[in-house]
């Protein structure tokens, strides 16, 4: 039993985390800056932050995932980080050759004072950004809220670098998105072409954290939202934030930079929340919900239809992101399962009000928590106060799916031990398929498992 | 884009031709994509396997997550290594300290999961806000009668060798603390962390040859062997950037002495038990020593040789933590016939370097602190066929279409011993010779 000291009876906590359901700010940073074509992310702090952040992209996508330090000393921590970054934006341009750095702070960085803003605008006196080559950043402060607050705030900040308002306005609709795989950003983009909605996803880690194998290794794979399209952002006819705790910050900042009006929606996850999109960017573009995408929707409810005897009452413990988490509930209740206990280590203060809507009244018996030490210590002592028979969340569930014995859907960030999540999305009736067939294949797995050999059922 | 930084010709050389001594041990250059690490990640690998002892990380978040479990470091008994502990400190924690968090934080802690031990990892953060760890762990010590032991890791104050040393350090606080008899023929292996179950290998075949093991450092590590290392006649130290100055302090307050080996590929696991047993000038121990090998040799030959005839000709490219490794790994290669064109480490050192110069073919590039376009450019220079490295290098090999092998914290099965060679060749002989590669050309 790897979790032999979980016991049923909580303990009172009031400094510790145990077994977090988050990491820190720069890895949502970084993940979101490769979603810029020709970007290389950039961490202003400890040789060691740039390495575990991009050890573990490696590991949840299986890919090469490049970015720079600035390698910090003993001296920086002393005299500030100024030299090192200059060093490092004229060392990249001159080797690395990206179309734009987007520079994150770190804990060490924000809490020695290092000014940014101060310090690029040097870089650029000094003549060492290339005409046409940029460089931008966010500010990210491990200590503060989650990697979804990194996420967010690379986000914000990109808007805030390029969105630009011209004379004319474009027949286009922004879409900033979440976290989410390159399989959902893909996924968005399908389905806006199959709408014929002209659209700018950003930020777009398709074709970045999915490359093809070719025998060569790119730098700058071929996605990515290029920096012509978001400067042109500024001049959409409006734009849809899907995840309000990664996207609102930049919609209200896209509208104060740019007049663009906004609709913030939760990811499009499930039936529901999917539905909204639809219409929302249906609305925003002008355009039909085609016959393809309609269909598309009846064949998700066909497969709920068909398989509900094995969804209904069944109860479900997640963890993960809150953006993630609310749809996905909302979700799980459409299928009439009990989602009874949700944890997010990221501090959301929409959370409770936004789990209350979907669960008080279908599913009152729900613990959800959101922030400090919500990890999945606590869960998994909830879990054992009254089981579950499937949990949702990211790869470290698996310490408790195991000691437990609870059928487990992988979902959320990170994922190091299988693959799929980067090539098969979650978002959209497909990927609302995609979800339905993995719940109902590891429980239905199980049953077919530890069933008595007489009630081994060939046909369900 | 050029693949190579001007500053850093001098930590490139080539064997035969080039008479440059390599230039190591250098801090990386601002701005390059670095394949290395802090001193933090450097203590916490080496500590982490010490499965009775609670390793609680001073500092936000992100530290404990980015190093919950991800090395196999196996335990036979408690496991609590493999949980993440933090004090997931906030905005308010860095401007008022975070030094009653950590004092709660381990109370709650200690009394939960009744450890012999804890170990608590300042972050770079706490290296800045100035929090007092050391009495924190001194209170609590006092309090809880476990030892509480700090390990001074901010991650800016130097690389992950400097973090070793840190590791090394706390360790240096138990040992000597135990009061337990010594025995006869005991050693201490220092430097193997059970990845994939390798130390368990080791330690059959010492036990076979009538050698006690007193302490484990850290594989499998238990507390009450560290404290009680000093009762040892010989520290047996591999991976020896990392437990090094460990063993040299032992010398020099218990004199101790210790020996440098190495268990990869069957020519260093064959020495490291010859050694250990001329060490203690007894025949019989000698013997047995011989009697492993023969058998081992035995066993091992006929298989290897399949191998060898398949890998004939293959080129690898080895890129790894220390440079020690890097010796035994190109002689492991040869025995199956592969040829090493590059080899690549991030922390080496200069006497290490010099002795791949001599051990490697003609034309070898040798490189310290390199980075992902550099051995690209390496690679493609040499043809090589295979990759041997860690987790970042991974899938670069594969997007160019090479085999890889991870001899980092990533292997799966155990690499070490005469068991550990048979692994390896397979390991090698798979990816070199998977049908995916033909699907790329």
């Amino acid at each position: 039993m790897l979790l032999r000291h979980t016991t049923d009876k909580i303990i009172e906590r009031e400094a510790l985390t145990v077994n977090p359901a988050k990491t820190c700010q720069p890895v949502g940073a970084m993940y979101a800056a490769l979603g810029i074509h020709g970007c290389l992310p950039h961490s202003h702090g400890s040789q060691g932050c740039c390495s575990y952040h991009r050890s573990v992209l490696t590991r949840h996508y299986k890919e090469p995932v490049m970015a720079a330090t600035s390698s910090f000393t003993e001296g920086s921590s002393v005299f500030g980080g100024q030299a090192n970054l200059l060093q490092a934006i004229n060392t990249i341009f001159s080797v690395y050759n990206p179309d734009v750095i987007a520079v994150h702070s770190t804990c060490l960085s924000e809490t020695i004072g290092d000014d940014l803003t101060q310090i690029i605008a040097k870089a650029k006196e000094e003549g060492n950004v290339p005409n046409g080559k940029y460089v931008f950043h966010a500010n990210t402060p491990s200590y503060v809220g989650s990697h979804v607050t990194g996420y967010a705030n690379m986000v914000t900040a990109m808007v805030k670098t390029f969105s630009m308002k011209s004379s004319t306005k474009k027949n286009q609709v922004n879409i900033i998105s979440g976290w989410i795989e390159p399989s959902d950003m893909r996924e968005i983009k399908r389905i806006a072409n199959q709408m014929m909605a002209k659209i700018v996803l950003f930020p777009d880690t398709s074709d970045v954290l999915d490359a093809p194998m070719t025998g060569k290794h790119e730098f700058y794979p071929k996605g990515g939202v290029t920096i012509p399209e978001l400067i042109s952002t500024g001049d959409s006819k409006f734009t849809i934030g899907l995840g309000p705790l990664c996207t609102l910050d930049a919609c209200i900042k896209l509208e104060n930079q740019c007049k663009v009006k906004f609709d913030s929606l939760e990811l499009p996850i499930g039936i529901q929340a999917t539905d909204t999109f639809i219409t929302a960017l249906s609305r925003a573009a002008g355009v039909q919900v085609p016959d393809s995408l309609t269909d598309e929707r009846g064949r998700l409810i066909d497969i709920i239809a068909d398989m509900q005897k094995y969804l209904y009452g069944k109860r479900v413990a997640l963890f993960g992101d809150p953006d993630t988490l609310v749809p996905l509930t909302e979700f799980l209740v459409a299928l009439d399962m009990k989602p009874v206990y949700i944890v997010t280590g990221t501090p959301d203060k929409t959370f409770e009000d936004r789990m209350a809507s979907i669960l008080s009244t279908k599913v009152p018996e729900a613990k959800y928590k959101a922030g400090e030490r919500a990890d999945t210590f606590l869960l998994h002592q909830w879990i054992k106060q009254q089981g579950v028979d499937l949990l949702i969340g990211n790869t470290y569930g698996k310490y408790i799916a195991r000691d437990e014995n609870i059928p487990f859907v992988r979902l959320g960030f990170p994922i190091l031990d299988r693959v799929g999540h980067s090539y098969f999305p979650m978002v959209g009736y497909a990927g609302a398929m995609n979800l339905v067939t993995k719940i109902l294949d590891v429980i239905m797995d199980k049953i077919d498992r530890e069933v008595p050999e007489e009630k081994v059922e060939l046909v369900m | 884009m050029n693949a190579i930084l001007k500053d850093r010709n001098s930590q490139i050389t080539r064997a035969g031709a080039d008479t440059k001594t390599i230039v190591c041990n250098k801090p990386s250059l601002a701005g390059a994509v670095s394949q290395r690490a802090c001193v933090f990640c450097g203590s916490r690998v080496v500590l982490y396997p010490i499965a009775d002892a609670l390793h609680l990380i001073h500092g936000p978040i992100g530290c404990a997550a980015y190093t919950w479990d991800i090395r196999g470091a196996m335990s036979s008994g408690p496991e609590i290594h493999r949980m993440s502990f933090s004090t997931d400190l906030h905005e308010k924690d860095v401007v008022f300290g975070g030094e009653k968090k950590l004092e709660a934080a381990l109370l709650e802690l200690i009394d939960a999961y009744n450890p012999k031990a804890a170990f608590v990892y300042s972050t770079c953060i706490v290296g800045v806000i100035g929090d007092d760890i050391e009495s924190i762990c001194r209170k609590v010590q006092a309090l809880k009668q476990i030892p509480v032991i700090p390990v001074h890791a901010p991650g800016f104050q130097g690389t992950k060798k400097d973090g070793y040393r840190a590791a090394c350090e706390a360790l240096e606080v138990l040992v000597g603390t135990g009061n337990r008899p010594a025995q006869e023929f005991s050693i201490n292996i220092l430097g193997d962390f059970n990845l994939a179950g390798e130390l368990w290998i080791l330690i059959d075949y010492y036990k076979r040859m009538g050698i006690h093991i007193n302490a484990t450092i850290t594989g499998d590590g238990r507390v009450e062997d560290i404290a009680n290392a000093h009762k040892a006649q010989l520290n047996v130290v591999q991976c020896s950037g990392s437990m090094m100055y460990l063993a040299k302090q032992m010398k020099e307050k218990y004199g101790i002495p210790f020996m440098k080996v190495s268990y990869f590929g069957i020519e260093d696991m064959s020495d490291a038990l010859y050694e250990v047993a001329t060490f203690f000038k007894n025949n019989d121990m000698l013997a047995k020593a011989k009697e492993i090998v023969r058998l081992e040799f035995a066993r091992l030959m006929p298989e290897l040789a399949v191998y060898k005839q398949a890998l004939q000709g293959k080129k690898a490219a080895i890129y790894v933590g220390g440079s020690f490794k890097a010796i035994s790994l190109i002689k492991a290669l040869r025995l199956i016939g592969v040829q090493t064109v590059v080899v690549g480490s991030q922390t080496g050192t200069a006497d290490e370097y010099e002795i791949i110069k001599q051990l490697c073919d003609e034309g070898t590039i040798i490189v310290d602190d390199s980075n992902p376009a550099e051995l690209s450019a390496f690679v493609k220079e040499t043809k090589a066929d295979i990759f041997i490295g860690g987790v970042k290098e991974r899938p670069i090999a594969y997007k160019i279409g090479l085999g890889f092998c991870d001899h980092n914290h990533e292997r799966k099965e155990a690499l070490a011993g005469y068991e550990g060679m048979l692994n390896f060749a397979k390991e090698i002989y798979a990816t070199a010779m998977s049908p995916v590669w033909k699907f790329t050309k």
